[in-house]
């Protein structure tokens, strides 16, 4: 058995529910009153899948515009990016393509991209298609997601494809920054979510 | 320059013409609206709304270009409007570069009050955009709209207002630390010095629970000012989500370097323990270090129990009137000159009430604005008002107003008032940080 320990970024607009996914997966709660992040939040969190321990340093960043200048500091270095937007509000779903420019532009090593549909609660007043996203997703080789963080559903998903993403990016030469050690003693004080490698690759329909 | 009544100068009528605009307006004519005892108002000097404390700017626009208009007219006579009387309003002006702040207010305040608290709304925003990206961006773009980089921070604004107008502490210039053993108090500064000493670039380490110092530990040779500090536990109040994880958060401090930002961790002790620490750096990169740190400093503290203590006080207020026990005495704020920590206990009845406290605190500020702004240096000031007597005596050492019952007599207040002094001075150790240390 060995260990990958590997850097996810979440970003996107402000209000999507960045905060709410994280928390909901790695907290097992939800809120409606959370207030917005300031700068980021930091979470770990350890995945299983097969013989690998995947450990997660995820990055919570803050929506607001105000900290777009400090996004470099989060997602230099890091091996996967959630891209989450809320599928009420198109104008979230274009602040990721600008996301996904910034980060061809500026991170060198190969990442894993995770497009999330966050919101799924409000499908009556949804305002971006699945097809749309998932085409979108193809055209940039992300897979796509669709979540609801209030009715936690859709989002061990969005993790695992993280974890086993990063396992198929730490047998690529070209990736530096992934650390793998062996395995050797149970880190305390951190959840570990127990997986089997999805067979399946079409994206999990959501409720 | 200063107006007394605005539509007697020349040809400006400005009283009337403010008041067709303001019809004009259907937020400006809700009667709730007009009668908030206080507006705050920030727009650019391109006459740009920025931020409104009650109604959505979009809605005021009219107003706002009144009041830029205002500014626009004396400034080109090469003046500068400072203050409007009229009627039992006032509206003071504070132009900083291409931002203006204007509040209107109906509670007799003094200007130099309204001043400093526009100041502090000024110096939020400059925390968080720092001075040099607010420079820039108008030296860019003359009419930025500023409302797109403080998105979300207007909580900020909204919550630094109440406590300029709720807390002692903004009155005073001063911080309340949290009650503690001088013992337990140093066994925590040493967990986090013995800790941290070694981390280069960690300019500030501060402990803070209920709004209140725990301690506070600096790089040599910087300090943190007072009103930096309220900047920072205002910060911590306003954002709940500081519970949820660790964060790593620029701040910029304003009084200590106002082009840049520092990097803080920002973190709870513990889920049982609500006290947040803050590890303020210069150092983009330190995060993990200080994480480790952290993690260290509350094992540290777990292990010699000052965690038990810190959550102790904290759901257990340790100081009333009632422990001060001096029957004539209501209330009183006190604060050390030397380390600008003061002592304020909650109001006991009949101060409670919300009307009733922020009418104390506005006796309190009427009491300290005639000790400090005055030319004459006075030392001793006895006042009585309509409820209550008060009393401000400043020494070398201290600043100390007591709020007494009213048909007290000059000599039997003196003599409280020397009582209440022995209390403080025994209890001194327990209130105040005595000095503060450094890494």
């Amino acid at each position: 058995m060995k260990t990958i320990e590997g850097k996810v970024v979440v970003l996107g607009a402000q209000g999507v529910g960045k905060t709410s996914l994280v928390v909901r997966y790695i907290g097992k709660m939800f809120s409606h009153h959370i207030s917005p992040t300031i700068g980021a939040s930091f979470f770990t969190c350890n995945i299983n899948v097969d013989d690998t321990r995947v450990r997660l340093q995820v990055w919570d960043t803050a929506g607001q515009e105000r900290f777009r200048s400090m996004a470099p500091m989060y997602y230099r270095n890091a091996n996967a990016a959630l891209l989450v937007f809320d599928i009420t509000q198109p104008t979230s779903f274009a602040s990721i393509k600008s996301w996904v420019k910034e980060l061809q532009r500026n991170v060198e090593e190969p990442l894993v991209l995770c497009v999330v549909g966050n919101k799924t609660d409000l499908e009556s007043q949804r305002k971006v298609t699945r097809e749309e996203a998932e085409q979108y997703a193809i055209s940039i080789a992300a897979t796509y997601f669709e979540s609801s963080a209030l009715n936690d559903c859709g989002i061990e998903d969005v993790f695992l494809c993280c974890a086993s993403g990063m396992i198929t990016l730490s047998q690529d030469k070209l990736v530096k920054t992934l650390r793998v050690t062996p395995l050797n003693q149970e880190r305390e004080g951190s959840r570990t979510h127990l997986h089997q490698v999805p067979t399946n690759e079409k994206p999990p329909l959501c409720c | 320059m200063i107006m007394e009544n605005v539509n007697n100068s020349s040809g400006m009528n400005t009283e009337s013409n403010t008041h067709d605009v303001l019809d004009s307006d259907q937020i400006t004519n809700d009667e709730s609206w007009k009668n908030k005892s206080r507006h705050i108002f920030i727009f650019s000097s391109a006459g740009k709304p920025v931020y409104s404390r009650y109604g959505c700017e979009d809605e005021l626009v009219t107003l706002f270009g009144v009041m830029q208009a205002l500014v626009s007219f004396v400034q080109d006579n090469d003046d500068a409007i400072e203050a409007i009387f009229f009627g039992n309003k006032l509206l003071v002006f504070l132009i900083k570069g291409p931002i203006i702040l204007v509040a209107v207010s109906r509670n007799k305040e003094s200007v130099k009050f309204l001043v400093k608290q526009l100041m502090y709304v000024y110096n939020q925003v400059v925390s968080v955009l720092t001075l040099t990206r607010v420079t820039r961006i108008f030296e860019q773009r003359l009419n930025y709209d500023l409302r797109r980089l403080l998105a979300g921070s207007e909580r900020l604004i909204d919550h630094l207002l109440t406590f300029t107008e709720n807390q002692p502490e903004f009155l005073l210039d001063g911080i309340s630390c949290l009650p503690l053993s001088s013992a337990v108090r140093e066994s925590i500064s040493q967990a986090i010095i013995s800790t941290c000493s070694k981390i280069k670039n960690l300019v500030f380490a501060i402990l803070i629970a209920n709004d209140k110092l725990i301690t506070l530990i600096h790089m040599k040779k910087y300090v943190i000012k007072p009103s930096d500090l309220h900047l920072i536990i205002n910060m911590v109040s306003s954002f709940e989500s500081f519970k949820t994880a660790e964060s790593w958060t620029p701040i910029c401090l304003p009084n200590f370097d106002s082009s840049g930002y520092l990097h803080g961790h920002v973190s709870y002790l513990t889920e049982e323990c609500q006290a947040c620490l803050l590890l303020l750096t210069v150092d983009a990169d330190l995060f993990h270090e200080l994480s480790e740190a952290k993690k260290k400093i509350t094992e540290k503290l777990q292990r010699n129990q000052s965690i038990n203590v810190i959550s102790n006080v904290i759901s257990n207020p340790v100081l009333t009137m009632n422990n001060v026990n001096i029957s004539t005495v209501r209330h009183f704020l006190y604060k050390c000159k030397k380390s600008s920590h003061i002592l304020a206990p909650p109001m006991p009845p009949p101060y409670d009430t919300p009307e009733n406290s922020i009418e104390l605190l506005q006796h309190y500020q009427i009491l300290h604005s005639a000790m400090k702004d005055g030319s004459s240096n006075l030392r001793l000031i006895f006042q009585q008002f309509k409820t209550e007597v008060m009393l401000g005596y400043v020494t070398e050492k201290f600043e100390l107003y007591v709020t007494l019952d009213p048909l007290i007599s000059k000599a039997s207040s003196t003599d409280a008032v020397d009582k209440l002094i022995r209390w403080i001075q025994k209890e001194e150790d327990k209130f105040f940080i005595p000095h503060v240390p450094n890494f």
